[in-house]
């Protein structure tokens, strides 16, 4: 017997709920539109975008230090600005700042500069030491958004959370 | 006030920083910026409210900002460089459209990156206050001597914000250099915001 799942941006509305996660800064992504909007609509959570992702690594640091949990949603490209800043604050200060980022650049992608840049992304969040997990199943969304939320804050360390294309659709284009 | 940069007169960054660590009665919070703000503001006595930046060049107006969300009654100073906040002009928008009542930024403009060598920044024509003006933040403005910054920190201590200060800084080095040591400085930093309480030694 199969039980119908929510979609996959209210599973992960929810375990954001379930954390306590509710600073939400973002550089928009069209795949995260869904989420983004549930997010602003729910007064529990304080929602905005920066004007770049590394801003946002800033306010989430402060915000954890001084007692407020949040997230980073964003897109490939927008991680691929960041190593500098992961590096010298979340990893060196040891501060859980977390972050979710849609997959774009692979199985479909008709722009060739996300495709390249999607190859940076995993060796630079290997490289950075950091803790990653990419969901790509509706039936492990939860628990593997949960348990690396969880960890990361009990941990105090930064980590990622890549939405594979199998799980969000991603952004095609017609033939 | 000033809106302008004509006649500011060029201060010297460790009497500035003593001057705003004098007034702080509250608990206040204070995020010091890479370059020399960070190096000053330890200069000037640590307190455990002191966020010291060790790279991450541009994010200390950010990390203010997310302190003054987190805790909004408390008030939370960025003291940023004028090369650092080029780095990260962008951060200005985001401040003005969340517009925190408690935060306070005051830009140290020397003109030049003083810790890398002292050369000078693209920014020899721009004016930074019209610029945080421009992206919102109406009540920006240039301290135009000692005697009107302490002015200025009083009206943001006292009123709701946010609040830019701007300084023009002398070519005079920092007092000390902070001491490096990140998770210590994080760990004291979130004792004085009292999200850790149990006691430690020493
Ligand atoms: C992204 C990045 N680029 C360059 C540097 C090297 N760097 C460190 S501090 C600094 C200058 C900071 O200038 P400013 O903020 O004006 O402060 P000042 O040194 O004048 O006190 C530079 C260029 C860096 N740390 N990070």
């Amino acid at each position: 017997m199969t039980e119908t799942l929510p979609p996959w941006h209210e599973i992960v509305l929810n375990v954001f709920k379930a954390n306590e996660v509710k600073l939400i800064t973002y550089v928009p992504d069209n795949v995260l539109k869904p989420l983004i909007q549930a997010l602003h609509a729910d007064p529990y959570f304080t929602c905005f975008a920066t004007a770049r992702e590394e801003e946002a690594v800033g306010i989430l640091s402060g915000a954890w230090m001084a007692g407020l949990r949040g997230i980073l949603l964003m897109q490939t490209s927008g991680f691929a600005t960041l190593p500098n800043v992961l590096a010298s604050l979340p990893c060196a200060f040891q501060i859980p700042v977390m972050m979710m980022i849609s997959e774009r650049g692979t199985l479909g992608e008709f722009n060739v500069g996300q495709a390249a840049v999607c190859r940076t992304m995993r060796p630079i969040l290997d490289s950075l030491a950091m803790e990653h997990h990419t969901v790509s199943r509706l039936d492990e969304c939860e628990m593997i958004v949960d348990r690396t939320l969880r960890q990361a804050i009990m941990t105090q360390a930064p980590a990622a959370l890549i939405l594979s294309p199998l799980l969000t659709g991603g952004k095609v284009v017609a033939r | 006030m000033s809106g302008t940069t004509h006649n500011l007169k060029r201060m010297y960054r460790f009497d500035l920083t003593t001057r705003l660590v004098a007034k702080l009665k509250q608990e206040e919070a204070v995020i010091g910026g890479i370059g020399h703000s960070n190096f000053d503001l330890w200069a000037a006595g640590h307190r455990p409210q002191n966020f010291y930046m060790l790279g991450s060049m541009g994010l200390a107006i950010p990390i203010a900002m997310g302190v003054a969300l987190a805790q909004p009654a408390r008030k939370t100073f960025a003291l940023e460089g004028d090369g650092s906040l080029l780095m990260e002009l962008g951060c200005l928008t985001t401040v003005a459209a969340q517009a925190p009542k408690n935060l306070i930024i005051i830009l140290f403009d020397n003109g030049i990156y003083q810790i890398t060598g002292g050369q000078p920044t693209p920014g020899l024509h721009a004016d930074y206050v019209a610029i945080a003006r421009a992206c919102g933040l109406t009540t920006a403005a240039w301290a135009a001597d000692e005697v009107e910054f302490e002015r200025m920190l009083d009206n943001a201590l006292a009123t709701d914000g946010p609040h830019f200060i701007g300084c023009k800084l002398d070519s005079q080095g920092p007092k000390a250099q902070t001491e490096r040591d990140p998770a210590q400085i994080r760990d004291r930093f979130m004792r004085g915001m009292g999200t850790k309480k149990n006691r430690t030694l020493g």
